[in-house]
C-alpha cells in the first residue's frame, strides 16, 4: 500500500499536460484541470482501498479498553 | 435587497442552531469543548470538512484562479484530496484513540503527556495560537467580503465582518462543540447543494464555457490561465506540502477527538476527496473564467489594473461579483447565503483557541482545581469574545489577499508542526526537547516570513519545504542527543 501511495502522489506531478489545455474535455475543461479532477476521484478510490486493507482495528480496541 | 434578506435568514439560522445546542449542554468542560466525545458519523465527515474548508476555499481559490489560473486547482486541491485524508488515516484516528484512553482534549494535553514536559508545552500552545489568528481574520474578511458584494455595497466591508464576527461569535459562545459541529454540518450541505448551480448559472449568463474558454485560449494574454506554462514544477511540488497542515491546525486535531467511534473515520477519509472536487473545482473554474467577464464592472476594473500593473490584483469578490451580476437576485440571495456558508467556518478556530487557552494555560496552571468547571467554561467564553474582536480590528486593515494570508503564514507554520505530531504518536525515541527544538525553529521561520516579500521562494521551493524539513530534522537530532521519558510513559502510548 505504501508504495502505491507513493506512486499515486508522484502522478500528481503531471509534467506532460504542464504546457498545452487542450484538448479542452467536456468543451470547456483544460486537460490539467481535468486531469486533477480526475486525481480527486481516484484519490478517494485509493482512500477506499487503503480502508478496506489497511484499516488499524487493533487502535479502537486499545482506545476503548479502560481508560488509564 | 431580497438577497441580503437571504443571507441574513442564514445567519439567523446558524445563531438559532447555536443556542438549541446551548439548551442540550451540561456545563461540562468535555461537553462544552468536545461535545461529550458524541458526534455521529455523518455529522463527523460534514462538520469537518466544513472545518477545513474556509474562506479560502472559497473566495481565496477563486481570487487565486482569477490572477494564476487552473493551476490553483492542482496547487491546493487536488494534492489536499490525497494527502488530507491520508493524515486523518494515520494521525486522526491515532490522536483519536490517545484522546480517549487518556482524557485529552488537546494536541498540547498529548504533548505534555507524552514528553513528559510542561512549560515546554506553553510554548507550542503560543504557537500554535500566534498560527491560528490569520486563519480567524480571513473567515472575518470573507463574511465582510461576501455581504458588501451581496448587499451591493449597502453594507460596508466593516458592518458585514462585524455583522458576521458577532453571529460567529455568539454560537460558538453559547453552543461549543456541539453547535460549532450542527452549524458546520448545516453550513457543508448548503454550499454543496448550491455550489454546481452557481456553475450553470454564471456559465449559462456569459454565454456556456465552451466559448469562454475558447475566447480565453484565443487571447495570448490570458490563454496561460488555461495551463501551468507560466508556473515552475518545482513550486508546484512544493504546494503539495500545504495539505501537511491539515491535521496540525488544532482545530481539526480537536475535532477529530470528538468522534464517537474511531470508525467514522472510514466513511471521512472516502469522501473527503469527492468534497474538495465539488468545493474546488467550481470555484476555480469560475475564477479563471471571469478573465473573460468584462460586461461585470467591477471584473472590467481588475482586469485593467492587472494589465496595466502585469500584477496579481486583489480578487477574492470574483465569484460574489459572477453571482450578483448574472443570478436573479433571489438566487444570488440563496448562492450567497451559501458561500457565507463557508466562509464562516472561522467558528471550529475560535473555539479551538477558547478551548486550547482553559485546557492548556487555564487548567495546566491550576486555576480550574481553584475556580471549578463552571469558571473554566466561562472563561472560555470571555477568551472567545477576545479573540474575535481581535480578529476583527485585525481584518480591518489586513493588506494580503485571503489566499496568500492563508498560505504564507498559518499552512507553512502548522505544516512545519506535523513532525512533533508524528513524533508524538509514533516514534519512541522522541524527546521534549527535540519538540521544543522544532517549535522555536517554527517560531522563527514564521517571524523571518513576515519580513519577507510575496512569492518569496529558497532555490525555488516555497518556504513551507525548508521549514518543514527543518523542522523534521531537528526533533531528530536533537532527540536522538537528548534523556527519553521515562519507560513506563512510553509503554503506555505503544502498548497496541
Amino acid at each position: 500500500m505504501i508504495f502505491v501511495l507513493l506512486v499515486y502522489y508522484g502522478l500528481h506531478q503531471d509534467f506532460w499536460n504542464w504546457t498545452s489545455a487542450r484538448p479542452l474535455v467536456f468543451g470547456f475543461l483544460p486537460a490539467g484541470l481535468a486531469y486533477h479532477a480526475a486525481y480527486t476521484i481516484g484519490a478517494s478510490a485509493l482512500m477506499a482501498l487503503l480502508v478496506r486493507r489497511a484499516w488499524p482495528a487493533k487502535l479502537e480496541a486499545w482506545a476503548d479498553e479502560e481508560a488509564d | 435587497m431580497t438577497a441580503t434578506i437571504f443571507v441574513f435568514a442564514y445567519l439567523a439560522i446558524a445563531l438559532y442552531i447555536g443556542i438549541f445546542a446551548f439548551r442540550r449542554s451540561r456545563g461540562q468542560a468535555e461537553d462544552y469543548f468536545l461535545a461529550g466525545r458524541s458526534i455521529g458519523p455523518w455529522v463527523f465527515v460534514l462538520s469537518l470538512f466544513g472545518t477545513h474548508m474556509t474562506a479560502f476555499a472559497i473566495l481565496g481559490s477563486s481570487g487565486h484562479a482569477f490572477n494564476f489560473g487552473i493551476v490553483t486547482f492542482g496547487l491546493m486541491a487536488s494534492s489536499s484530496a490525497l494527502i488530507v485524508p491520508l493524515c486523518l488515516f494515520f494521525l486522526g484516528t491515532r490522536l483519536w484513540a490517545v484522546g480517549k484512553k487518556f482524557g485529552h482534549i488537546t494536541p498540547v494535553q498529548i504533548f505534555r503527556d507524552r514528553w513528559e514536559c510542561g512549560h515546554i508545552g506553553t510554548v507550542i500552545f503560543f504557537l500554535q495560537a500566534a498560527l491560528l489568528v490569520p486563519y480567524i481574520i480571513i473567515g472575518v474578511m470573507g463574511g465582510g467580503t461576501t455581504l458588501a458584494v451581496i448587499s451591493g455595497g449597502a453594507i460596508p466591508f466593516w458592518a458585514g465582518g462585524l455583522l458576521v464576527a458577532v453571529v460567529v461569535m455568539s454560537y460558538v459562545f453559547f453552543g461549543g462543540m456541539r453547535g460549532t459541529a450542527w452549524v458546520n454540518t448545516f453550513q457543508t450541505v448548503l454550499f454543496l447543494s448550491f455550489g454546481l448551480v452557481a456553475v450553470l448559472i454564471i456559465s449559462n449568463g456569459m454565454g456556456g464555457f465552451a466559448n469562454v474558454a475558447e475566447r480565453l485560449l484565443a487571447d495570448p494574454r490570458t490563454s496561460p490561465l488555461l495551463s501551468r506554462e507560466k508556473f515552475s514544477p518545482l513550486a508546484f511540488l512544493s504546494y503539495t506540502f500545504n495539505p501537511l497542515s491539515a491535521i496540525a491546525f488544532p482545530h481539526i486535531a480537536i475535532f477529530c477527538m470528538t468522534a464517537k467511534h474511531m470508525r467514522q473515520f472510514k466513511k471521512t477519509v472516502i469522501f473527503y476527496p469527492l468534497c474538495i472536487l465539488l468545493i474546488w473545482l467550481p470555484c476555480v473554474c469560475l475564477g479563471a473564467f471571469a478573465n473573460q467577464a468584462t460586461e461585470v464592472p467591477a471584473i472590467a476594473a481588475k482586469l485593467a489594473e492587472k494589465a496595466t500593473t502585469m500584477r496579481p490584483v486583489v480578487a477574492d469578490d470574483v465569484m460574489l461579483r459572477l453571482l450578483a451580476h448574472y443570478a436573479p437576485e433571489w438566487l444570488a440571495g440563496l448562492l450567497g447565503a451559501g458561500i457565507m456558508a463557508a466562509v464562516m467556518a472561522s467558528d471550529s478556530q475560535i473555539l479551538a483557541l477558547s478551548t486550547m487557552f482553559t485546557e492548556d494555560v487555564f487548567a495546566f496552571y491550576g486555576a480550574r482545581e481553584k475556580f471549578g468547571e463552571k469558571a473554566q467554561v466561562a472563561t472560555g467564553r470571555l477568551f472567545i469574545v477576545i479573540v474575535t474582536a481581535f480578529a476583527y480590528f485585525t481584518a480591518l486593515n489586513a493588506k494580503a489577499s485571503i489566499f496568500d494570508l492563508a498560505v504564507q503564514f498559518s499552512f507553512a507554520g502548522f505544516s512545519a508542526m506535523l513532525p512533533l505530531y508524528i513524533a508524538a504518536l509514533f516514534w519512541k525515541g522522541s524527546t521534549k526537547w527535540g519538540a521544543l527544538a522544532a517549535t522555536l525553529w517554527t517560531s522563527c521561520c514564521t517571524i523571518a516570513l513576515f519580513f519577507t516579500p510575496r512569492g518569496f521562494t529558497i532555490a525555488g521551493l516555497s518556504p513551507v519545504v525548508p521549514m518543514t524539513i527543518g523542522a523534521a530534522l531537528l526533533i531528530w537530532l536533537v532527540s536522538i542527543a537528548t534523556p527519553k521519558p521515562s519507560q513506563q510513559t512510553v509503554d503506555r502510548y505503544f502498548s497496541v
